[in-house]
This record gives structure tokens, sequence and C-alpha cells, in this order.
């Protein structure tokens, strides 16, 4: 049971959902956009989250659409997880989804609130990182467009106000070779100890993770050293490991140096199944 | 217009194909009003996290986890718990299975397996591992509920 109360809003435009908030903000109600909920609720329910408002985002087109037009894939931030992967739009981000929490519960876990998300274990995100996808904003000011490696950096990063309506992607990605892993520690449904993401375009590979630091990432300095040139698989990957972002995490779940074993392992069967290396 | 969240909230639920009027917080999860004020007990209190899948009712005909959902976002929808299955094919399949020990987990095993059997009527072993994750039975039952499952699918149309 959630021992506070809160309002309850269910805008159906865009515009409305950011005047709430605005509004609502300016009363000092604490706003929250909520899809899903289902982080709202459990972290309402053991108090570490505390809001006076919601604004339910369900019931704005923008923001349950599902589709490909020629060229580009939109996925509203409404979206369920179920619903991204079922419909096989883009292959990469559906096994990303299909491995996260369970069936049920990704018939409520959205997209766009796995991207949001106070969990460091947020997988959904890593398709868009390596697809080099656009986050579509609605502020205050209007529409916008952000780049992913702008908008998503350790965390969602948008302006206060600001809610994501979709995420944009270039069709070619979806079909593209990809690989896809999550190493959990023993159960087929737990937080990864490792999720690695990968595409490879131009005879590049491009990597993504989650699980290994305290924040899903991307590195350039990481992809720099798994595609140079003249060197064995086991050396890039090596070369790209003293590039993290991060210390590696070091927990319940696993310690920093079998998380590193692991990471490195595959690492390298991604190189493998994308490049045919070893 | 604004709210300050502490005024009570009315709506009417349709619920086990009735309209049935509540009041209740907009922090009340359906779990909570399904219980507490419509009195429809067969949803169970598990983890209460999102977990176990013991809270696990249909909405539009989907299992969802009644303990993850605010009551107030199931206004307009169609909400079915096992009250309302009344001797489904599912039900009877868990009886001849014995896919039941305690009994706790029962009712949110039924709802998914029942939704599962509906809208996956040929899954293959996959799919049916897949959606059966989603639950949790300290006792044991998986391998029966999993039987009982396999029983109702991949049959030929009814003639």
């Amino acid at each position: 049971m959630i021992s506070f109360d809160f309002a309850y809003y269910r805008p159906t435009q865009l515009e409305e959902a950011v005047r709430l908030f605005g509004e609502l903000k300016r009363r000092g109600h604490s706003p929250l956009y909520m899809a899903g909920g289902t982080e709202i609720v459990t972290l309402a329910r053991i108090s570490q989250l505390y809001t006076e408002a919601v604004i339910d985002i369900k019931a704005i087109p923008e923001c349950v659409q599902l589709e490909e037009t020629g060229s580009l894939i939109r996925i509203g931030s409404a979206v369920t997880l179920n619903r991204a992967a079922d419909s096989g739009i883009f292959p990469l981000l559906g096994s990303l989804c299909d491995a996260t929490a369970d069936r049920t519960s990704r018939n409520q876990i959205t997209v766009g609130g796995n991207l949001a998300g106070r969990i460091i274990y947020r997988e959904a995100v890593l398709a868009f990182l390596v697809a080099d996808s656009r986050l579509v904003a609605a502020g205050p000011s209007g529409m916008r467009e952000i780049p992913i490696a702008e908008g998503f950096r350790e965390v969602l990063r948008l302006q206060p106000g600001e809610l994501l309506v979709r995420i944009e992607t270039d069709a070619e990605y979806a079909a593209l070779p990809y690989f896809h892993a999550k190493k959990r520690q023993l159960d087929v449904i737990d937080y990864p100890i490792v999720t690695l993401a990968a595409l490879q375009r131009d005879g590049k590979v491009r990597m993504a993770f989650s699980g290994v630091c305290g924040f899903p990432f991307r590195s350039a300095e990481m992809e720099a050293e798994l595609n140079r040139p003249a060197l064995t698989a086991e050396e890039r990957v090596d070369r790209a490991l003293s590039r993290l972002p991060a210390p590696v995490l070091h927990d319940i779940r696993a310690s920093a140096d079998y998380r590193r074993h692991v990471l490195r392992t595959t690492m390298l069967d991604a190189l493998e199944a994308l490049e045919g290396t070893r | 217009m604004m709210r300050d969240g502490k005024e009570p909230y009315t709506a009417v639920l349709h619920v086990n194909g009735e309209d049935r009027p509540a009041v209740f917080r907009p922090a009340d999860t359906l779990l909570h009003v399904l219980r507490e004020k419509l009195g429809l007990t067969g949803a169970k209190p598990g983890c209460e996290n999102g977990d176990c899948g013991a809270c696990t009712v249909q909405v539009d005909g989907i299992p969802i986890k009644s303990c993850l959902m605010l009551a107030v976002e199931a206004e307009g929808k169609r909400v079915t718990t096992v009250e309302g299955l009344r001797g489904a094919p599912i039900q009877e399949s868990f009886v001849k299975h014995w896919a039941f020990q305690c009994g706790y987990c029962t009712s949110g095993w039924i709802m998914n397996c029942d939704a599962l059997t509906r809208l996956r009527p040929d899954a293959d072993e996959k799919t049916i591992e897949q959606w059966l994750q989603s639950n949790l039975c300290r006792c044991l039952g998986q391998a029966e509920y999993g039987r009982a499952v396999q029983s109702l699918l991949n049959r030929p149309p009814a003639t």
C-alpha cells in the first residue's frame, strides 16, 4: 500500500500534459509523468519516491504510437515492452525487451519508462544507443529532437517539465546484424551481471552495456579499441576493457573481478558472432 | 481542474462483466481496490512488488499484475479476476492435472495461463516457458501448471 496520497491526471493531448506539469510544479506538487507506472508504484510503496501528482501519458496518441514509415521507426514512450517486442519492428530492441523482467510485467513496463527509470539496469536503451536513435520530447517551448548520445548520458537528460514522447530510429538499423546477451547470477529472471547489445554497421562493431557500471552506456573510446585493425579479438577486447567509463560494479550479484571476466567473455562472444573472429 | 489528491476518487470499474461503483484513493492499487472495496479476494497479495504473480488479473484480456497498477488506471477497461472465469477450460485443466498445492498462488497462475491459452493457442515450448516465468510457486508445482496449459494448446478447432 502506498502510504501517501497523490492526484491523478490522464490528459489526452501533449500540450495538456505539459501545461498540467507546469501548473502543478508552480503549485509545488512535484509532479511526475507516468507511463506503465510500475517503478512509481513499487518505489512509492517503500517510500523511496514521493509525489503529489502523477500525469498518466497512456491516453496521448503520440505516446502510444508504434510504426515504421518508410525509413523511420517510431516507438512511443508509453508503448509496452511486449508490444514493442511482439511487433518485430526492431529485432535487437525486441530481444532486449524480452529479457527484461517477466512476460506479465512487460505488459505494463514501457519503453519510455525503461529509459527514464531510476533502477540502474535499464536495457531497452541499449538498442537505441547503438542505433544512434533520436529522442523526441515535448516541453513548454514545443517539441524538440535530441540525439540519444546527448539525451541519455548515464540517465535520461530532459529539460524540466519535458515529456519523452517517442524514440525515432532509422529503419536501416533494424536490418543490421546484431548480438544480445544477458548474463545473470543464476535464475532466468534477474537483474544482469552483464547485458551486452551490439550491432555491426559498415564493418564496425558498436556495443552498449548494462549491469557493468552504475549506469547503461555506450563508449566511443571502447569502440575505437574494438575496431582497431590488425589486432586479435582478445587484444581488442582487453584494450577496450581498459577504457571502461566508470568502476565495475561490485555487489551481491557479482564481484567486480567476476563481472569483468563475464564481460570479457561476452564481448568475445559478440565479436565472434558478428565478425566470425576469435 | 487542480486536485490535491486527498479527495477520494469515485469511479465505476467494469469487473467480471459488471459495473462496480467504488470510492478509493488515486494512490490505491487495483489489487487493494479489488480486495478491500469490491470484496473480490481471488487476486492474492504476495510480494506486492511485481515479482510473484499471485495478484495476476486480466485487464482487457491481458494478464496484469494488479499490485503494479493503480485502480484509477483501470477505469474504462475490462477487468477479469478469477471469480469471473466461472469454469473456464483452464480451471478444469488445473483440477485434472493436480495443478495446485497450497493454493495461494493458484488464482494468479490460472489468470496468466487462461490468457496464454486464449491469446497464444499455438504457443511453442519457448513461449510457454516465457509466460510461465511470470508466476512463482513455493510448492514447486510448475511442472503441473505446464501440463495443464499444454493440454489446452495446439488442439484442432472444435467441429
